[in-house]
Parts: structure tokens; sequence; C-alpha cells
């Protein structure tokens, strides 16, 4: 008991009942088909993953403030695009990885700038998040589908397969850059003031507000960080599928708040903790992976993670609701 | 009316703003103010309209619901069968079954909000995939084609010819449109039912210990928006032609950006049809604008939600950071 203390403390309350669920999901699988538990479908889950689980990291902190962000994804094709003009500039397949690193830091100014200007707007103008980054997403699919035609751009140089593709001590890069930017994540909501004024913004703006914080400056930040982390899974986008398109990834919109639902994220904000989001990615990621092995299309995996989010709604409610009968009785 | 300026401030705002577009471009092109235009602008946002109108009742209520551009889509690929099993049907039996089809799928979500006391974002979003994995499942991506005569056929309720010989019309689904137009206009503004939405949507527990039933207005708000997405997608397939399972998928943002718009509040409470109307025209009408200015079609997006962002930088829509969060 305490161990689940520590662990409902440390990670939230979600975590516990998730990995239970995880286990289920896995136990499940590995019985019902012999590929489930092979390296090859472990490895095709592991590269599959981390560009979901970005754009939930950025869609995460959004949430918690009470909001949404509705850009990400052509947020990271529009930073994609970025990358993809510098390393064409540098010569496509000959670029260097200097020309990379530009590319990079060109694709994070492109992230955060349409982060800054969505938080700028819904902070100082005070409209509704989802409203402006609806907009923002119109408006960044436009220039994108302005600037590329509708088409993609491919021929990068062979290095950045390794980012896409590549193994370090046998896990997959992509996978560790998820890892990584997951622990910040992690450090940053639990133990930066930033991360304590975004929690306090999702459960009450006007109390932090009369309570001292800079409630504009924060809304402008979380949706510049957001942006972000939207460019770096644009990044891993181009890497992964060696070519840029506008509408790259469109159907993980909803996916990603999906996910955040799932991993208990209030959908008001102010409560909501990374593991138990990543736990949730990585059930979505089993069910998906799972499904396709055992003959169901992806489309059918897309019907079972909106199931799976219903019932999980019906467990939580089934539970607060036997809680607090519980408690009146005694 | 002396406070109509505060009722409906964002309306008269955007309305402003929509006859300075409208000037605009009747002065810049000679081919805005034709009949030729107007009728193909009015075919052509129809079906959004529709769409628009049962939104907004969800929106006024205080909910959103990202699932009925692809509930359409259910209701479409459903109603096909039912014609199948029926061997033709007619368009009162077509729009009869496709509204309550459509009902049912939004009694559906409404049922999971107000049982599971879950916010309405959630399971829509959740029966938003159901719907469309389903639906791609067992279509498997495929089209339909074979399709009762009188579903696809052209039906004109205004025709026109000019001197010069050209046909300008209106298409049944204007017909169709004005109507639930003019009906959820009226659920809204003249029944109890409406004020009670209204109540509802700006103060749920209040309106909860003022006697109005919960479960009621949930059933009513996503049962017409459910309606609503049917009958919009029956009159999408008259004017396509053939049931296309993706085709509707991503419209409910679009939808719902028009709707924001005009003046509904996500967050309840505030809306009217004509802000509604205002702002699919605003889009439509800025949209065929570039087309008639000869900007190239890639540029459309990018300047039509370039507008929306200076429209809501320019105008406060909900200055009031208390009006921030979208209830249940």
């Amino acid at each position: 008991m305490r161990l689940k203390t520590r662990i409902d403390a440390a990670f939230g309350a979600e975590t516990l009942p998730l990995v239970g669920f995880l286990i289920f999901v896995i136990a499940v699988f590995s019985v019902a088909t012999p590929l489930f538990l092979t390296s090859a479908n472990l490895g095709s889950m592991a590269f599959q993953m981390p560009v979901l689980g970005l754009l939930t990291l950025a869609m995460m902190v959004p949430i918690l403030s009470g909001g949404l962000n509705l850009a990400i994804i052509y947020t990271a094709n529009l930073s994609g695009l970025a990358l993809a003009a510098v390393l064409i500039q540098f010569g496509g397949p000959e670029a260097g990885v200097g020309a990379f690193m530009l590319g990079a830091l060109a694709a994070i100014a492109v992230g955060a700038a349409s982060g800054a200007v969505m938080g700028w707007v819904i902070a100082y103008i005070g409209a509704h998040p989802i409203l402006v980054s609806l907009a923002m997403m119109i408006f960044l699919r436009g220039l994108g589908e302005f600037l590329t035609r509708g088409g993609d751009i491919s021929g990068f140089p062979d290095f950045m397969n390794t980012i896409g593709h590549g193994l370090v001590l046998g896990i997959p890069v992509p996978l560790i850059v998820f890892c990584l930017l997951a622990f910040v994540w992690h450090l940053m909501l639990n133990r930066t003031r930033h991360g304590y004024s975004v929690y306090m913004l999702g459960s009450n703006i006007r109390a932090s507000e009369y309570s001292g914080l800079h409630t504009k400056r924060t809304l402008t930040l979380i949706y510049t960080i957001s942006g972000v982390i939207c460019a770096i899974a644009g990044i891993l986008m181009a890497a992964r599928f060696n070519s840029v398109r506008v509408g790259h990834g469109e159907a993980l919109l909803l996916v990603t708040v999906l996910a955040c639902f799932l991993g208990g994220v209030d959908p008001f904000g102010g409560f909501g903790r990374v593991l138990p989001v990543v736990v949730a990615l990585m059930i979505l990621q089993i069910l998906s992976s799972g499904l396709n092995l055992i003959g169901a299309n992806q489309h059918l995996s897309t019907a079972v993670w909106g199931l799976f989010l219903i019932g999980v709604m019906a467990i939580r409610w089934a539970v607060a609701k036997w809680l607090t009968r519980r408690i009146g009785a005694t | 009316m002396p406070n109509l300026l505060d009722t409906h401030k964002i309306e008269l705002r955007l309305a402003a703003v929509l006859i300075a577009i409208v000037v605009f471009l009747s002065l810049a092109t000679d081919t805005f103010l034709t009949l030729g235009n107007i009728t193909s602008l009015l075919n052509n946002n129809a079906v959004n309209l529709i769409w628009a109108v049962g939104l907004l009742v969800v929106l006024i209520a205080g909910g959103i619901d990202i699932s009925f551009a692809v509930a359409a889509s259910v209701v479409q690929y459903l109603a096909a069968q039912v014609f199948g099993w029926i061997g033709g049907g007619n368009w009162a039996l077509g729009l009869l079954i496709a509204g309550s089809l459509g009902v049912l799928l939004g009694t559906l979500n409404a049922a999971l909000i107000h049982g599971f006391k879950v916010v309405s974002i959630v399971i829509t979003i959740a029966t938003f995939n159901v719907f469309f994995g389903l639906l791609m499942f067992f279509t498997r991506g495929r089209n339909i084609y074979d399709l009762p005569d009188w579903w696809v056929d052209r039906i004109f309720i205004f025709e026109h010819q000019s001197a010069a010989g050209t046909w300008s019309e209106l298409n049944l689904s204007v017909g169709v449109m004005i109507a639930c137009v003019l009906v959820t206009g009226f659920l809204i503004k003249f029944t109890t039912l409406g004020r009670q939405l209204y109540a509802f949507g700006d103060n749920p527990e209040g309106a909860r210990r003022a006697g109005v039933n919960i479960w009621t207005m949930q059933l009513v708000a996503y049962g017409w928006c459910g309606m609503m997405a049917g009958i919009g997608g029956l009159m999408q397939v008259n004017i396509a032609k053939e049931v296309i399972p993706n085709a509707l998928y991503g419209r409910e943002l679009e939808v719902l950006a028009a709707v924001v718009l005009g003046g509904a509040r996500l967050g309840g409470g505030k809306g009217s049809v004509i802000g509604a109307i205002l702002g699919v025209m605003f889009v439509a009408i800025t949209q065929n604008g570039l087309n008639l200015l000869g900007i190239s079609p890639f540029a459309f997006q990018m300047i039509i939600g370039a507008t929306i962002l200076v429209a809501i930088s320019t105008s406060n829509i909900s200055l009031d950071l208390r009006n921030w969060r979208v209830r249940p």
C-alpha cells in the first residue's frame, strides 16, 4: 500500500490502473498471436509510437492549462517544410550535418513562432483557444499547400535515416528522443515554476491571476513550447518518411486528444500527469499493432480506440459512484 | 430596438465586415453580384449551413460536437443500405430515414455524455473515432455509386435564364437548408425548450435548480445536431451523386470555426441563427471573392485562416476569461 501511495503521489493516481490494463493488453495479444512478442513487432511499435507521442506531449500542456491546440499537426508539417527548405538550399541529399542543424533550428523557430502567435492571441485578446488554434490550423494548412502546391518534398541526406530508423544500443533513436522529452516534460510540470503555473492556470485562471501569477506570459509560453515540440515531431516525421508533405499525420490530431483524456488529463485543465499519458500511448499503440497482427486493419483499431476511451470513462464513472456510496455508508 | 447592440454585438460587427466585403467585391469584379454567382454560392454552402445550425444548438447548450460530420457519413451509408432493402423510397421517406438515423447517433452521444457525466468533447472525440473507424472498416473505404435515382437526380426549386442564355438555378438542398434554418430559429427563439437550452448552456446547475430537465436538454441538443447532420448528409449525396465514406472527414472543424466566428460562445448560453449564417457566409464569400479576383486557389485556405485570425484578434470575442471553458 505504501508503494501505491508513493507511485500515486509521484506519477498520478491514473498510473497503476493503466499499467494494469497495459499488462492485460500485452497478455491478451501474446496469447492471441505468436507474432506479437517478436523483436520485429516490438521494434516496429517502438518506431511508430514516438511521433504520436511527441504530438501528444504538444497537446497535453495546452489541455492542462484549460485550452486545446488544434494546430499541432500543421505546425509539425510547416516546421518539416522549413527543415526541407534549408536542406534543399544546401544541396538536398548532399547537405551536411551543419545544414541539418541549421534546418532543425529553422524548424524550431517556425514552430515556436506559430505557437507564440497563438499563445499571444489567446492570452492578450482573450479569445477561446479552440477557435484560435483552429484558425491557425486552417492558416498553416493553407500556407503549406500554397508553398508546396500540395506535393511532397523529398531527397534528404542519408544521415537523416539514422534519426528516423537508427538504433543506439539497440534502442530506436525516435524512442530515445521521445523518452527524453517525456522525462523533460515530467520535470517541467512537476519541478519548475512554469509547470506549477500551468496547473494553477488550468484550475482557476482568475484565482491564479489574483495570486500574482503572470497568467498572460505563462499562456504565451505554453503555446510557444507546444509549437517547439511540434517542430521536433515534424523533424522526426521528415526523417522517418524521408519526405515532407502538408497533411502528413492529419489523422493523428484527434488521437492525441484521445490519448490525453485516456491518460487522465482533465478536459477542463488543472489535472494530469505525464506518465499515465505515456502509458495510455503505449496501450493505444499496442491495440493498433496487435489488432493489425491478428488481421484487422487500421480503421478497426481507430474504432477500438474510441470504444476504449468510452470504456475507460464508464469505468471511471462507476468507480467514482462506488467510492461516493462507500463514503456515504460509513 | 435599443439593446440590439449589446445582445448581438458580434453578429452586428460580422455583418458590417461582410457588407464591406460584398461592396468591395461588387466594385472590384463584375461577376460577383450576378444571379449565377449568388445562386452557386447558396448551392455550395447549403449543406454547411444545415450542419451549422445543428452545431449551433449544441454550442448554445454549452456542449461541443466533433462527431457530426462523420455521423453524416455514417447516415449516408446506412441510408443507402435502407433504401436498398425497401427498394427505392422517395424524398419524404429519405428525409425521415436520414433524420431518424441522425437523431439516433445524436442520442448515443447525449446518452454517453449524460450517463457517464463526461464532458462532451471527450465523448464526441471518442464517438468520432468509433463512427469513422467502423464506417471505413465496413465500407473498406469504397464509394457507393449504386444509389436510387430520386436521391441523385437534380431538382431545381428556382430556375432563371439570363438574356445571355446562361442558366442560374437553386437546387433542392437550398430549400431544405432554408427550412432547417427557419425551424432551428423557431426552436431556439420561440419555444420554451429553446429558452431552456440557453439557460442550461449559460448555467447548467442554475437551470437544474430552476427545474429544467438536464437529460431532456442534452437529448434535444445532440439529437437536433444529429438530425441536421443526417439531413445535411442526405443533401450532400444529392450534390455529390455518390457516397464517399471519408469525404466529410475534417468538415466538422471548418463548420465549428464558422459558427463560433458568428458569435456562438464555446461554453454555452450565447449564439444565434443569424450569427451562424453570417459566419458560414463570411468564409464562403471570402473564398468566392478570392476565386473571382483570380487569386491562386492554393492561397485560399491560407488567406481564410489569416482572415479568421484577424477577425478574432480585432473583435474581442469573449474578453471575459471566465467564459473560457467548454462545459458538458
